[in-house]
């Protein structure tokens, strides 16, 4: 993925592998001595994150297949006979269940760096695209697998979400009941749940190789938003982002642990330990945490269809974000007015996610509305003008002189040993 | 020699396009098992009827039977219920169609098309929000009729939808009545 390879093994075994399948070299190059920005701070760690962290769910989720029954009898006591009687089954499934969610934590960071970092730029648009559709497939699959164990939240949480489809014109109620296999959220629904949860990881895999291919033709981009000029301003990727991604990792591992071992249904909710009943819909619905600010977006609109069109034109939006902006300055730091509207986003994208577990009433309803005309005020008119409008800060020449100043620049330039030569 | 071949389609062509057709269709054939195989199968679609006793459900209670996965309410309204959606003015409603599968898909939403025939207090719905498919309460709300919590739409006595963001009236299920206090649903 890197270009020509200096991967040379001198094992014979080695050798006689890579002539007939040089993955050794496409490792080597990639993740070895690749040459990446010497100036990323910890935002860019989350990437190595989100891998382990895919890695993590689907080891945790093949050995709760092992003791997981599904259908629709049987589901919600499987998962109470993994808390309760698999030898270390409460900890394989609060691993997973807390995954999720570590996952999305993840991922959102990761999205809110490339917003403010302006990664998703030309040469990069492809890399952005793929990843939203890695954030869309994991919608798809912590969505499914919220179903899996059956309880009162895992029904009408597939309730309400599949009956989005039912606000298209004409076919929707044909498609819903094609996506239930009946006439309401029952078996037929939690079986094909369970297999499409099982898939759609797979499918992220293979759409994360694309993302690191995409991402290793330019390279990453860096807090300065300026490109690589020469050798100087690059470090390669072993030791120095192996261990600085390690360390980041294992910040992010205590999070997570702390989670896992001493809150972990705080990210849940308690009405998921009541079994699914059809015939009674909980006080008050809410999505998985990580899917708030859409719900609120749904709700604000007093529109079935309106409200539907809203959310996944919330999502879509994001899939443009390259096109919409039209600054040619990548780094929020050298934008001065665009770098105060990115936290003005920030900050709506956390309201709306309070508004979306609040009650629909009152003044939650108009404050939903307000910062739902903002969010796509935001992508739509803001981007786009502040380009035309904003003077961005000068930029550095380089990122070397970005990080030793103008004159240490100079002289490291000429200098014969450079940290990437030793 | 090479102009000819361009203007003119050689057999060649004839079998290229031909051959593309025929695996299209192919295609299409394995395709669609692979689609349908997901909707209802011929268990569900064995569409079940439910045979109810109405006869103790007095005055002002309800009773809620499950039919297709579907809990259906089945109300012995009070006369005050029944006035006001009497008095309910047709111009007033979101949804001006009856949605009664007994009766012509256009009749209108009047409390007469909503209730049983000739029993104006016994009223059967399929108590499920037109929205995003959550089960509304009974007896709430602005117009004492149901309210579902998920994103507040109102409801009035005869189910028919007034504020929020539900779209349609709650749909009356087919449904016969057998004898006074018996009714079959389906
Ligand atoms: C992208 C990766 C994945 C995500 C985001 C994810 C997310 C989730 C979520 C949110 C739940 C509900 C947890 C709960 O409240 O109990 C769940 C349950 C489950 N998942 Fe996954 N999952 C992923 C990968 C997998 C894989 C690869 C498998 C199988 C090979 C799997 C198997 C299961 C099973 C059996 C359950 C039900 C048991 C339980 O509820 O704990 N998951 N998943
Ligand atoms: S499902 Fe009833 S208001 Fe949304």
């Amino acid at each position: 993925m890197a270009g020509h390879s200096t991967y040379n093994p001198q094992n014979p075994l080695l050798k006689w592998f890579e002539a007939r399948l040089p993955i050794g070299g496409l490792i080597h190059s990639s993740f070895i001595v690749f040459p990446n920005p010497r100036n990323l701070n910890y935002w860019w760690t989350f990437g190595g994150i989100l891998a382990f962290m895919l890695v993590a769910q689907i080891a945790t989720g093949v050995v709760l297949v092992m003791h997981y029954t599904p259908h629709a009898s049987l589901a919600f006591n499987s998962v109470e006979g993994i808390m309760r009687d698999v030898n270390y089954g409460w900890l394989l499934r609060y691993l997973h269940a807390n995954g999720a969610s570590m996952f999305f934590i993840a991922v959102y960071i990761h999205i809110f760096r490339g917003l403010y970092y302006g990664s998703y730029k030309n040469p990069r648009e492809v890399l952005w695209v793929l990843g939203m559709i890695i954030f869309l497939l994991m919608m798809a699959t912590g969505f499914m697998g919220y179903v899996l164990p059956w309880g009162q939240m895992s029904f009408w949480g597939a309730t309400v979400i599949t009956n989005l489809f039912s606000a298209i014109p004409l076919v929707g109620e044909k498609i819903v009941i094609w996506l239930w296999g009946g006439f309401s959220v029952d078996n037929a629904t939690l079986n094909r749940f369970f297999s499409l949860h099982y898939l759609l990881p797979f499918m992220i895999a293979g759409v994360v190789i694309l993302h690191i291919w995409a991402l290793h033709i330019p390279g990453s981009n860096n807090p300065t938003g300026v490109s690589v000029k020469d050798k100087q301003d690059t470090l390669p990727f072993h030791p120095y982002f192996t261990v600085k991604d390690a360390f980041g990792l294992v910040c992010f591992l205590i999070l997570y642990c702390w989670f896992v071992f001493y809150l972990p249904n705080y990210m849940g909710h308690a009405d998921n330990y009541i079994e699914a009943n059809p015939l009674v819909t909980p006080a008050h619905i809410v999505p998985e945490w990580y899917f708030l600010p859409f719900y609120a977006i749904l709700r604000s609109i007093p529109s079935k269809l309106g409200g539907v069109i809203c959310m996944f034109g919330a999502i879509a939006v994001l899939f443009a974000v390259p096109w919409l902006d039209t600054s040619k300055v990548r780094s929020a730091n050298f934008r001065p007015l665009y770098r105060q509207f990115f936290w003005i986003f920030v900050a709506v994208a956390i309201g709306l996610g309070y508004l979306g577990s609040a009650p629909p009433e009152g003044g939650y309803v108009i404050a939903s509305r307000i910062l739902t005309v903002y969010y796509f005020f935001h992508f739509l008119v803001i981007l786009p003008l502040l380009g035309l409008f904003e003077k961005p800060l000068p930029l550095p020449a380089s990122i070397t002189e970005s990080v030793l100043g103008k004159g240490a620049a100079a002289v490291t330039a000429g200098a014969p040993s450079a940290p990437q030569t030793k | 020699m090479a102009q000819s071949a361009a203007v003119e389609p050689t057999r060649r062509d004839f079998l290229y396009i031909a051959t593309g057709a025929v695996g299209a269709v192919g295609l299409a054939a394995v395709v669609w098992p692979f689609i349908d195989q997901m909707n209802p199968d011929a268990s569900a679609l064995a569409l079940a009827s439910t045979e109810v006793d109405i006869g103790s459900i007095q005055t002002g209670e309800s009773v809620t039977v499950k039919w297709r996965g579907k809990p259906v309410v089945i109300r012995n309204r009070t006369a005050e219920e029944v006035s006001a959606a009497k008095d309910a003015p047709l111009s007033e409603l979101k949804d001006p169609i009856a949605r009664n599968g007994n009766l012509p898909a256009d009749a209108p939403a009047t409390d007469a098309n909503r209730a049983a025939t000739g029993k104006e207090n016994w009223f059967v719905m399929v108590n499920v929000c037109t929205h995003l498919g959550c089960i509304p309460l009974g007896q709430q709300g602005e117009y004492s009729g149901w309210f579902c919590p998920c994103h507040g739409s109102v409801y009035d006595t005869a189910g028919r939808i007034r504020k929020g963001p539900a779209p349609e009236n709650m749909a009356i299920p087919v449904y016969s009545f057998l004898s006074d206090t018996k009714i079959k649903i389906g």
